[in-house]
This record gives structure tokens, C-alpha cells and sequence, in this order.
């Protein structure tokens, strides 16, 4: 279109150009409005961001397990009465059925990035005096790694997982008082035990996954547990963790197996994420209405200041949607000015706070990624809420009778 | 040729209401191009309200009005603001000039409005005309630093911007000095004689009526009188 709206342009900078604190207070208020919305997006998605990758750290998004036994009362014949009291069965340890099977059915499924099967039990690490209650977890180091980061957290020694070798966390470590390098035993239930190396001692940041978890090769974990050729359970991650539910739902149609996405299992911690979600969007909604009547009054009372020029302007024979467009330039232009200085505002305060909150030993509380995209999002939703608030000053404005307006 | 024909025109206000007034009862009048008019008449007569309906500014209740042999009536708004800005300029009392403009930008707006874009010609076009109202020392002042007369001169400048052929001036020099008066009904005159402008001027003064081709008198929204003005005074002393 040749008649882009150059006119529209110039008339609204230089009226917002004329009232030149109006403007700077509207802008300095949008870009307060603007910052708070701005930091607590990012402080939100930071913890968010933040917990999901501290449990994600050492629990898989989908975990696959066996059926849980149930006691199934005989009949004697058909029409018999059914026990009013059943005793809910005990779970042995046992394998998933067919489970080289269920993999490739479960690598098959969309979504899924990687798997891994597992053997885990209960058991004892033994060193001289010292003897810990443990869970034993068997891995195949060279799949188990991709779903679950364990050679990241290794703090000391290498993440090789040999027959005889055994990762332990570093309160383990020291509670037995065992290196890397160091002999530690492992006794089971069933009276099996095994000497194993120390070759490597993780840190997953969790006090109690340090403590007792213990990693050591597949073959050694099922003799221990007495699992020979079966597993226990299929790790399995996803690409996008929150859908780790749907996906989790697919496979327990396609499966008569037991399915937990994390998502159920860390139930709480997503209600507790859901209720400040929506605290947060809540005080963000009304935090952008202040921002939109800001907007609106400055330019209601622009209008009125204006009438008289927009009567002229109107008799040289500008049009209505010209003197609309005027004044949504205006509130658009104020809502970008303030989102950029919000920007600014936000990553002040960001700063102040990486400063401010430390954990004791000096390191950051959770780290807040300050997402470009963020940015980018404040500064589109801030024209648009400036658009949007000017549209009723605008409307009047253009509905201006000139006669009226030069006249009064 | 005409420039402007009413013919019947009415104006009532508050149709529909109990209350209705009836400002303009039936005016016929034609200006033909290049004339230079007065309309004359006491307060209340119903000369603004002749002049906005001119002006395209209000719709008459009654009557139809033709611009350069254009029926009016039938337009819808856009195209009454296209022609309005067009065909026919504004001077009014107050200069109404756009104070965070300067000169040569109040000047160039109704091109602007017209066109979108700024562009150099109609920068020209501004200029050449602050020239001829005697203004270029002060084209890049802002509106609100020159004085009365000046600024009414640049509001006369604004109005010949799109080369209308019908300039409407509402008591163009009502709020000035007799000086500034006199040299803004200067400029007036002579672009009337140089480019065939037509112009139909609402005025008080009787001193400034007798400088024009031709008087209108309008008393309670009836053209009272319409002559021809044989002894114009051409130029002021």
C-alpha cells in the first residue's frame, strides 16, 4: 500500500513528542509494569526450569514396571459368593514379561528419545563396621547414560561400569568411608553378596539419592536380586518432559504393564507449580489492566487536550481511520517504549537478585536463564495491550464531529 | 464556471426532537470561479452554519449542495473527506495551527494527509507558498513562535496547500490588530488575483466587505441581499 501510514506516523510522534511528560511518565509506568511481568516470568520459569531439572537429574520421565500381583481368589463353581475380604497380595521382585519385547514396542512409540533397562532392589553395603541400606540399581552403562546424566555428576574416579565395579554417591562414600578405589560389599535378601570396586562417586545434589543409590552392571545386579535375564523396570525419556504423561498414557494402552510418568509421581510438586502458575498469571493479568488504563487515560486525556487539531486536521481532509490510526500509533508506541525500558527494569532486578539469593555456601539459589524470547514476548504483548488500550480514546477520536471539535 | 451551487439548502437542528430549529431556510447561491465574496450578516444569521455546510463540514436537512458540478449529497463520509480536503481550504478565526509543527510542516499537512509520504515536491509546494503569504524567514519556526498575523498567514498558506479551487475563511482576521488585519487581507486578495482562487469570506467588518467583489448579506438564514460591488477598495492604506 503507497499510503502507508507515513502521516499517521509523524502526527503521532510529534503529538507524543509535544506532551512530552505525559509521555515519559506513561512510558516510566508501563516499563515498571512492564519489568515486574517480565522478572516474575523469568523468576517462574527459572524454579520451574529448576526443580524439573534437579528431579529429572536422577529420575527418568517415564518409568516402566511389571503389573502389580493381586490375589485371585479360586471359585469352587461358577455361581459361588465372592470373598468379602481379600488380602492384598505381597509384591515379590520380578521381571517384566517379555521385556526385550516391550523395549522395541516402547522405542517405537513418538516422543520417545531413549531407554534403558534396569534391575532395582533392595540390599546392604558393607565396609569393615559400616553397613548402609542401599538400593541397587543395575544398569547397561552405554543406554542407561542417555536417558539418565549420570557421567556428568561424577565427582571423582570415571563413570565405568565393569562386573565387579559399583558408583556410589558421596554421602555413602562417606558413611563407609570408601574412595575410588576402595573394596565395598553388597548383600542382598536372598543371602547373595558381591565384592565390588569403587570406580566412581556421583553428586546429584540430593542428599538422599547420594546416600542410597548405588549403580553397578546389569549381569551383577540381576545375581544379586535374583533376577537372572530379567529386568525390573524400563527407564525411558522423552523428548519434551510435560508430555511425559501423554506419552506415558500410549504405552499403558499398547501395554498390560504399570506406566509412571514423573508427572504423576511428583503429583504434588506440579500442584504446587499449577497454583503459582495461576497466582502468577492472575497478578500479571492485572498488573498489564493497570498498564492498559495507564495507557488509556494518558490518551483519553490527549484527545480532549487535541480535539480542536484533530478538527482541523479532520476539515484538511483527513479521514476517520487516519485520526484512529494516529492515536493506536500512540498507545502501540508507548506500550513498546515501556516494554524495552521493562526490559531493562527486569534485568536490574535480576541481577539484584542472582546477588541476593545464595544459597550459604555462596552459590546461586536456582539459576534464572534471562530468555531473549522473553523479551521479545513483553515487548509484542506490551504493543499489543497499548494498541488494544488505545482503541476507545482512538474511536473517539475519530468520531470527533470538526465542527463541533473547532468550535467548542 | 461554478465553483459552488446551492440550491434550496436548509439546515435544521435538533430533527427529531421537540425542540427544532431552523437556521438556513432555503439558500440559493452560486460562486462562480475567481469571485471574491463576502458574507456579511448579524450574529445568529446562520453565516457559520452556511459555511460549514459549504465546507462539507455538517450535511444540510434540506436542499442540495454542488461542488465544482458535484452533487454532494449522495457521498458517504470518506468521500466527503476526499473532497473536502481536495476541493475546498479552510481559514478560521483562530489559526488552529498544529503547535508541534513548524511552518512549513502545518503548511504541508493536508498534502501529507493526501498523499501518505513526505516527499520533496510538496515540500517545494509548501515553501513557495510561505513565500508568497511573506513568511520564509520563519518556515522552520514552530507555530506557537510567531506572532498572531503570522500565524493566520501560515493557517492561509495550509488552506491553498492542495490548490483548492474554494477557500472558505470564517473571520480570518477577527482576532487581529487592524495592521495585521489588512496585511493578511492583503495576501488574500492577491492570490485571488493570481491563481483564480475562489473565495467566500465570513466577516464583521464592514471595512474589510467593502475590499470584496461581492457582498452576501444573510439575516435570520435568508440571503437578504447579494450585489455586486461596484467601488472595491483595492488595496489597503
Amino acid at each position: 500500500m503507497n499510503r502507508f501510514a507515513f502521516f499517521e506516523l509523524i502526527v503521532a510522534f510529534r503529538f507524543m513528542r509535544e506532551g512530552l511528560m505525559q509521555t515519559l511518565l506513561i512510558i516510566f509506568g508501563v516499563g515498571l509494569g512492564g519489568g515486574v511481568i517480565i522478572f516474575m516470568s523469568a523468576v517462574l520459569s527459572g524454579l520451574q526450569g529448576n526443580v524439573v531439572r534437579r528431579t529429572l537429574n536422577f529420575q527418568a520421565p517415564i518409568v516402566i514396571l511389571p503389573t502389580d500381583q493381586v490375589a485371585r481368589p479360586l471359585r469352587a463353581e461358577a455361581r459361588a459368593e465372592i470373598a468379602s475380604q481379600v488380602q492384598p497380595r505381597s509384591q515379590q521382585l520380578r521381571s517384566i514379561d517379555q521385556w526385550q519385547k516391550v523395549r522395541e514396542q516402547v522405542a517405537r512409540t513418538p516422543g520417545v528419545t531413549a531407554l534403558t533397562p534396569v534391575v532395582s532392589g533392595p540390599g546392604f553395603a558393607l565396609r569393615g563396621d559400616a553397613n548402609k541400606a542401599v538400593t541397587i540399581t543395575g544398569i547397561e552403562p552405554e543406554t542407561y547414560f542417555d536417558v539418565i546424566a549420570l557421567p556428568e555428576k561424577i565427582i571423582a574416579g570415571r563413570q565405568h561400569v565393569g562386573p565387579l565395579d559399583i558408583i556410589i554417591g558421596t554421602e555413602l562414600s562417606a558413611d563407609l568411608g570408601a574412595g575410588v578405589g576402595d573394596k565395598v560389599r553388597l548383600t542382598t535378601a536372598t543371602g547373595a553378596t558381591a565384592t565390588l570396586t569403587v570406580t566412581g562417586i556421583f553428586d546429584f545434589g540430593n542428599k538422599s539419592v547420594n546416600e542410597r543409590n548405588v549403580y553397578i552392571a546389569l549381569r551383577s545386579a540381576q545375581n544379586l536380586l535374583d533376577l537372572i535375564g530379567g529386568v525390573s523396570a524400563i527407564e525411558v525419556k522423552v523428548l519434551d518432559p510435560f508430555a511425559a504423561e501423554t506419552i506415558a498414557e500410549t504405552l499403558r494402552a499398547g501395554t498390560d504393564l504399570q506406566v509412571d510418568s514423573w508427572i504423576r509421581t511428583n503429583a504434588q510438586f506440579f500442584t504446587a507449580m499449577a497454583a503459582q502458575i495461576v497466582t502468577n498469571t492472575l497478578i500479571r493479568v492485572f498488573v498489564g489492566l493497570t498498564v492498559a488504563l495507564g495507557i488509556a487515560s494518558v490518551l483519553v486525556v490527549s484527545v480532549i487536550q487535541k480535539s480542536k487539531e484533530i478538527g482541523i486536521l479532520r476539515a484538511m481532509g483527513t479521514s476517520r481511520e487516519q485520526v484512529l490510526r494516529i492515536f493506536l500509533i500512540q498507545g502501540g508506541a508507548m506500550g513498546l517504549a515501556g516494554s524495552v525500558l521493562g526490559s531493562l527494569l527486569a534485568w536490574t532486578f535480576l541481577l539484584v537478585w542472582r546477588g541476593v539469593a545464595k544459597n550459604p555456601d555462596g552459590t546461586p539459589m536456582f539459576i534464572i536463564e534471562m530468555e531473549p524470547s522473553l523479551f521479545a514476548i513483553a515487548a509484542a504483548g506490551a504493543t499489543i495491550v497499548g494498541i488494544l488500550a488505545a482503541a476507545v480514546p482512538a474511536r473517539r477520536a475519530a468520531r470527533l464531529d470538526p465542527v463541533v471539535a473547532i468550535r467548542s | 464556471m461554478e465553483t459552488l451551487r446551492l440550491d434550496g439548502v436548509r439546515k435544521t437542528y435538533g430533527v427529531g426532537t421537540s425542540i427544532q430549529t431552523e437556521v438556513l431556510h432555503g439558500v440559493d447561491l452560486v460562486l462562480r470561479r475567481g469571485e471574491f465574496s463576502a458574507l456579511i450578516g448579524p450574529s445568529g444569521s446562520g453565516k457559520s452554519t452556511l459555511l460549514n455546510v459549504i465546507g462539507l463540514l455538517d450535511q444540510p436537512t434540506g436542499g442540495r449542495v454542488f461542488i465544482g458540478g458535484e452533487e454532494t449529497g449522495t457521498l458517504g463520509d470518506a468521500d466527503l473527506t476526499r473532497l473536502r480536503g481536495r476541493a475546498i481550504g479552510f481559514v478560521f478565526q483562530h489559526h488552529y495551527l498544529l503547535p508541534e509543527f513548524t511552518a512549513l510542516e502545518n503548511v504541508m499537512m493536508p498534502i501529507l494527509a493526501a498523499r501518505g509520504r513526505p516527499d520533496e515536491e510538496m515540500r517545494a509546494t509548501a515553501a513557495t507558498l510561505l513565500d508568497r503569504v511573506g513568511l520564509t524567514p520563519w518556515r522552520d519556526s514552530k507555530a506557537t513562535e510567531i506572532s498572531g498575523g503570522q500565524q493566520q498567514r501560515v493557517a492561509i498558506a495550509r488552506s491553498l496547500a492542495m490548490k483548492p479551487a474554494l477557500v472558505l475563511a470564517d473571520e480570518p482576521t477577527g482576532n487581529l490588530d487592524t495592521k495585521s488585519a489588512d496585511g493578511v487581507f492583503d495576501v488574500l486578495r492577491e492570490i485571488n488575483e493570481t491563481s483564480g482562487t475562489t473565495f467566500l469570506i465570513v466577516t464583521h467588518d464592514p471595512r474589510l466587505a467593502q475590499r470584496c467583489d461581492r457582498i452576501v448579506e444573510l439575516v435570520d438564514g435568508h440571503i437578504v441581499s447579494d450585489r455586486v460591488n461596484t467601488n472595491v477598495v483595492r488595496r489597503s492604506l
